[in-house]
């Protein structure tokens, strides 16, 4: 069976004929073209192919395309504004934060929902107290690790991409801060 | 690619969705967040020719107060689970289980009803389900029926909803003020148990009033360890007693052997576990 659906992709309307059995994985990469999320494993395993599903990182290898129809996809490539990077993409340059690269674009879009989610106070499962208030000021690296497990590295770099993701918490904590003192 | 070709479906209304259950097709699944069932379609485990999606349902998602109890729709996602205040205040079993499962972007899509239905005995939620005397509300042709936890995990990967049936909500009586704690045993952080134990206790000025424990991968479904249970109510909140009742966790189990572990090893995990998660539970 094939079902035509139209999806928001990095902020255009994209229309596409999908066979019902279609990944989102595999209709973003080859039906629109956009290999910028990676099938490392298809079994929802590694991470590669994170993307942001209407805000909210989520493999879109164990997504059928079809449920998703009129749906708002953020891939990596569509953090940056041109040849602006993302602050994400710049830290993770300057902390060396790869190797191959392969896992970096599921990495890019999971460090950015994970900001996202930890300023608006979700917990972690290293987080102590499930009723305190919270927000970025309080990922220290443990919590940055355990939000960040469901992206594995075959090359090793997570010491450089936590790293990379401190330093990005550090800038906008710092910035959030200077506002607010105005 | 999944191999197998289907029909898809997205109904709006549960009476669309049951009257699909119930049509003529080989074999009709149903789709919740397709965290399990994806994997499931991918290595030919089940080959439906309709595939019945739940996520365009209203009111099958979110938690609300129901006076003793807290209502959890059967969509609620397990990212949900973990914030939402209903749940930490009234269920926080239920919280801090949702938390150890699988990793951020799986919890983002995967559902509550979903793991429930799926019943894995490795999945962490039936154990918390059970701890929790929660009630499961299903759906069929003949309308509305209830069933306790303690009878709806039947077998491995096995329920008491049946093929036309849907779980639509599950009712978990409010445990506010009871200590709880999940105690899972796994390699790595988004792997699932090797041995899991939930517990949840009341005390009353430093004596256990009532305690439950759900054991997870410990037989074919996850199981109550009713032995622990009952040498330990009405007793003090010590680390001592708790160490001598929890030596009754592996009572009556029969966990599986596989490349994580032997049966024998899993009941000497259930031991320590048991012991480690009840003194977190009384914090003492
Ligand atoms: C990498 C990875 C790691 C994981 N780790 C863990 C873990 O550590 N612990 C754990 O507990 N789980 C784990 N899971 C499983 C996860 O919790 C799944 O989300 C869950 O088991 C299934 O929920 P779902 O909503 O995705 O259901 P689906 O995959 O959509 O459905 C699962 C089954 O339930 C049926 N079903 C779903 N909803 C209903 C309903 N309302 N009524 C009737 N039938 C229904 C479907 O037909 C199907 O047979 C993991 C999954 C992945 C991919
Ligand atoms: S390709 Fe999706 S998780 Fe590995
Ligand atoms: S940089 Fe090579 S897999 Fe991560």
């Amino acid at each position: 069976m094939e079902a035509t659906i139209t999806l928001t992709v990095d902020g255009r309307a994209e229309t596409v004929t999908v066979d019902t059995r279609t990944s989102l994985l595999d209709a973003l990469r080859d039906r629109l073209g956009n290999t910028s999320p990676k099938k490392g494993c298809d079994h929802g395993q590694c991470g590669a192919c994170t993307v942001l599903l209407d805000g909210r990182r989520m493999l879109s290898c164990l997504a059928l395309a079809v449920a998703h129809d009129g749906a708002d996809v953020v891939t990596a490539r569509g953090l940056a504004d041109g040849d602006r990077l993302h602050a994400i993409q710049e830290a993770f340059i300057d902390h060396d934060a790869l190797q191959c690269g392969y896992c970096t674009p599921g990495q890019v879009c999971s460090a950015v929902g994970m900001l996202d989610e930890a300023a608006g106070g979700s917990p972690s499962h290293v987080t102590a107290d499930l009723t305190a208030e919270r927000g970025l000021g309080d990922l220290d690296d443990d919590e940055i690790r355990e939000r960040m497990s469901g992206n594995l590295c075959r090359c090793g770099a997570y010491v450089n991409i936590v790293a990379a993701i401190r330093e990005v918490v550090g800038t906008t904590v710092d910035a959030q801060a200077t506002t607010a003192a105005r | 690619m999944i191999p197998a070709a289907f029909d898809y479906l997205a109904p709006t209304s549960i009476e669309e969705a049951l009257a699909a259950l119930s049509s003529d097709a080989d074999e009709v699944k149903v789709l919740a967040g397709g965290q399990s069932l994806i994997p499931v379609l991918r290595l030919r485990l089940a080959a439906p020719t309709l595939v019945v999606d739940l996520g365009r349902l209203p009111d099958l998602a979110g938690v609300r107060d129901d006076g003793g109890a807290i209502l959890i729709g059967a969509m609620t996602t397990h990212d949900e689970l973990t914030r939402e205040p209903l749940v930490s205040e009234h269920a926080t079993l239920l919280a801090k289980v949702a938390q150890t499962v699988a990793d951020p972007q799986v919890r983002h899509r995967g559902t509550f009803g979903g793991a429930l239905v799926h019943a894995d005995p490795a999945g962490d939620f039936p154990a918390a389900a059970l701890a929790l005397d929660a009630e499961m509300t299903i759906v069929g042709p003949s309308g509305p029926r209830t069933v306790p936890a303690a009878e709806f995990f039947t077998d491995l990967f096995t329920t008491a909803v049946s093929e036309d049936e849907i779980l639509t909500a599950v009712r978990v009586p409010k445990h506010t003020g009871w200590g709880s704690h999940y105690e899972k045993f796994h390699r790595s952080a988004q792997m699932w148990s090797i041995v899991g134990v939930a517990a949840t206790v009341r005390l009353d000025g430093g004596t256990v009033v009532e305690v439950k424990v759900g054991l997870t991968n410990m037989a074919s479904t996850a199981i109550r360890a009713a032995a622990v249970e009952q040498q330990l109510v009405g007793q003090p909140a010590a680390p001592e007693v708790i160490a001598s009742a929890a030596e009754r966790a592996a009572d009556g189990t029969s966990p599986p052997t596989d490349v994580n572990g032997d049966a024998d090893y899993r009941q000497h995990l259930a031991k320590v576990l048991t012991r480690r998660a009840l003194i977190t539970a009384c914090g003492c």
